[in-house]
């Protein structure tokens, strides 16, 4: 039999092998992805009828697909029957003292000015009951709840909000979207879910690190984040702190509704394990962000700081379909050594009036390869459609690759695009000015580069702002020279 | 304080310095001047430690330290600013910011404790004054978008800032008309304490006016060719340099 008659008859041969769940005891699937293994995660998570036969669906489709080779990075294949799909959270050792931490860790958490008590949280450290962040969880959920507002575990949310779930999963980036976008559907471990009711203004900016039962970021994370009517919410996603992980293979999804003049801001740090200086190891982060400003007057705005990972593939977009809603991307893309990132962002103008504003700022280091991809497209219908768009690549040395795909496809003439590219190197005069001043070589390329990522890190909530800019010195360490 | 002696220093393989010999006490304030391409802004360069520029041979040695040893910002904490000819720009980056982040690399190399920004707005306050600098200066760009005027105003801030040991100005006063000119040069002598001592790299006297020099040198082909007080810098704006040239080429010509 073909390989392909083989998937056929995979696909449409429905009997469901109920052998294989009587294993359901266990915490881990066997490695490699079947049928089997999605009605596993499925039923490990005791997931509703309508949820596993999404996946099944899903699944089926992915087999259909072959990864994408279009983005401007090379890595070796990728064995997808070599991945566990399902482990159970695990938890992290428990450590008595900082001590116990792995100094190189340490370090960083120093540089980037953790306080102890947070450095203590992420390391896992046992910490005595009356700092427990639990409690502090608990007040938080509280006060949200009082609002009206969900902020829980995707996990949680499919059995506590199932309408909610079932109305908007997969309703922005649908499983047929991409290889990724299909893979996720079909396996995805957990996520986080958040829900703004009509006409409130979130208080506080919600970070992953106050989620209740998160169970640890997965590696097919998925996370659905609806605003209702006039609704208001800042979203943080990430930690500055490094992130090691040992799946290679991250393929999460985030979809995104705003509604009538509501406004959702999404800001990401992803800080993924790079791999060492000679690329070995490090995180594959393939991910697929969208949003739908479904209302009139909506907003979607995505600020991200990415400087981890080996490889990152990642286009946060949004489909502008309320008449004069409005979508922002805000980035700043740090590869050093031997990462490679192939970033960007879609703007799809559909409504009347609608704009989009893209800043892109790609640094590339080392032997890095940095690449900003993005695709601007205004449909007929979408009369006096405006985009700005700036994408400036900076240089650290001569080795390293800067990139811009930009795409755009005007079909109305009452539209104004605008697109703006500059490549810069940090020059040797403004480093020798500040050694003049007494500032370091490295300190001086953190000085410049933070300098010019300045219009993004504006967009960051303060205290992340503050946080991206050590970690931004921080991977740049011996880029140059 | 710094002492040179025999130095030969090249650029792209050009020799620029060929044997230059000076000497600077503490509290003394030098000029040089000199035709231009004489080798002025290469003499500031070498003393920075800016890696284009090769020495070949000679010694400089600085409070007591082989000052050519020493990486560029090692030499600026130990006390040496060069206030640049041309300053550079770092857009985004605050004026405010970089200096703070500069003085306090400066102090950890002396051991002290860093100053947080309360206490670095009290300092920049106090400082600011004595150049004129508004606030609105202090937040912007490092020397973005300044006019010539203002980017040497800011290099004389940094230096009232940063309290070097000696502060080599180099063609600070070219382009200043006379009250950028006087804003200046009261900045300067407002650090001149009987300690500190400067390096004046000028084309014209009208500076010296101001800033009034201990030793007036004039630096041709590379080298130191004449010395003097403050009436050579008067009798140069006079005659020239032609006839300092004819003595020096008719010399080597012997
Ligand atoms: N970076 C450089 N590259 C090439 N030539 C240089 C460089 N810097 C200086 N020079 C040359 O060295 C000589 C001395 O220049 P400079 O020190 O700038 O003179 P001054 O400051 O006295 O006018 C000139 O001939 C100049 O062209
Ligand atoms: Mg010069």
């Amino acid at each position: 039999m073909s390989d392909d008659l083989k998937i056929l008859d995979e696909v449409t041969n429905s009997e469901y092998k109920w052998g294989f769940v009587s294993n359901i005891e266990s915490d881990n699937a066997p490695k490699g992805l079947s049928e089997d293994i999605v009605r596993f995660i499925s039923a490990k998570k005791n997931e509703p009828e309508w949820l596993l036969a999404y996946r099944l669906k899903a699944y089926r489709h992915w087999l259909t697909l072959t990864e994408p080779t279009w983005p401007n990075v090379t890595y070796p294949s990728i064995d997808f029957q070599d991945i566990i799909y399902y482990s159970a959270p695990k938890t992290k050792p428990t450590l008595n003292s900082l001590d116990e931490l792995d100094p190189e860790i340490k370090s960083t958490f120093d540089k980037l000015g953790i306080s102890l008590e947070e450095q203590k949280r992420l390391a896992n450290v046992a910490v005595d009951a009356v700092i427990d962040s639990v409690s502090v969880k608990t007040t938080f959920r509280e006060s949200l709840g009082e609002l009206g507002i969900i902020f829980s575990s995707f996990s949680e949310a499919v059995h506590e909000h199932p309408d909610l779930i079932k109305k908007y999963l997969g309703s922005v980036v649908p499983y047929t979207d991409n290889f990724y976008a299909a893979l996720n559907a079909a396996v995805f471990s957990d996520g986080s879910f958040c829900y703004i009711p009509k006409g409130v203004r979130c208080p506080m900016e919600l970070s992953t690190y106050f989620r209740i039962n998160s169970a640890g970021t997965g590696q097919f994370e998925r996370t659905l984040i609806v605003a209702e009517q006039g609704a208001y919410v800042s979203y943080l996603e990430g930690c500055t702190a490094p992130m090691r992980d040992e799946n290679q293979l991250h393929a999460a999804v985030v979809e995104i509704v705003s509604h009538e003049e509501a406004t959702v801001k999404y800001s990401t740090v992803q800080n993924w394990y790079p791999g060492d200086k000679q690329g070995k190891g490090g995180i594959f982060n393939f991910v697929t962000k969208r949003g739908i400003c479904l209302g009139n007057r909506s907003k979607i705005s995505w600020t991200q700081v990415e400087t981890g990972s080996a490889i990152t593939w990642k286009y946060p977009s949004v489909i502008l379909k309320g008449d004069n809603s409005v979508g922002e991307f805000y980035s700043v893309a740090v590869t050093n050594n031997m990462q490679q990132a192939d970033t960007g962002t879609k703007m799809i103008h559909i409504g009347k009036n609608t704009s989009s504003t893209i800043i892109s700022k790609g640094i590339s280091g080392g032997r890095s390869q940095n690449s900003y991809r993005g695709l601007v497209k205004i449909a007929k219908g979408a009369v006096k459609a405006r985009n700005f768009s700036q994408c400036d690549s900076l240089l650290l040395g001569d080795q390293c690759g800067a990139h811009t795909f930009p795409y755009l496809e005007v079909n109305n003439k009452s539209s104004k695009v605008e697109h703006e590219a500059t490549t810069s190197k940090v020059g040797e005069d403004q480093i020798f000015y500040c050694n003049q001043r007494g500032i370091s070589t490295e300190d001086a390329v953190g000085l410049i580069v933070n300098g010019y990522c300045k219009e993004v890190f504006n967009k960051l909530p303060m205290e992340f702002a503050v946080e991206a800019q050590k970690l931004l010195a921080i991977s740049l360490e011996g880029s140059v020279g | 304080m710094l002492s040179i002696k025999d130095l030969v220093a090249s650029v792209e393989e050009k020799q620029i310095l060929k044997g230059l010999n000076f000497e600077v006490k503490p509290g003394e304030v030098h000029a040089i001047m000199g035709p231009n391409g004489s080798g002025k802004s290469t003499l500031a360069s070498v003393l920075a430690g800016r890696k284009e520029y090769e020495v070949n041979s000679g010694t400089v040695t600085f409070n007591g330290e082989h000052l050519l040893e020493m990486s560029p910002e090692d030499r600026a904490r130990a006390g040496i600013f060069l206030a640049f000819q041309y300053p550079v720009e770092i857009p985004g980056v605050s004026n405010a910011n970089f200096l703070k982040t500069a003085v306090n690399e400066v102090r950890k190399s002396k051991g002290l404790e860093t100053l947080d920004s309360k206490q670095f707005l009290k300092v920049m306050q106090e400082k600011m004054k004595l150049v004129e600098m508004d606030k609105a200066m202090t937040q912007r760009s490092v020397n973005e978008g300044f006019s010539g005027g203002e980017k040497k105003r800011n290099e004389i801030f940094q230096m009232a800032m940063l309290e070097p040991t000696l502060a080599i100005l180099d063609e600070t006063d070219s382009g200043l008309d006379i009250d950028a000119l006087r804003i200046v040069a009261n900045g300067v002598n407002a650090l001149r304490d009987g300690k500190r001592s400067f390096i004046v790299i000028t084309h014209y006297q009208r500076l010296l006016d101001y800033i009034v020099p201990d030793h007036v040198h004039v630096l041709y082909k590379g080298r130191i060719v004449k010395s003097g007080t403050k009436e050579l810098a008067l009798e140069l704006e006079e005659k020239g340099y032609d006839w300092i040239k004819e003595e020096v080429d008719s010399s080597v010509n012997a």
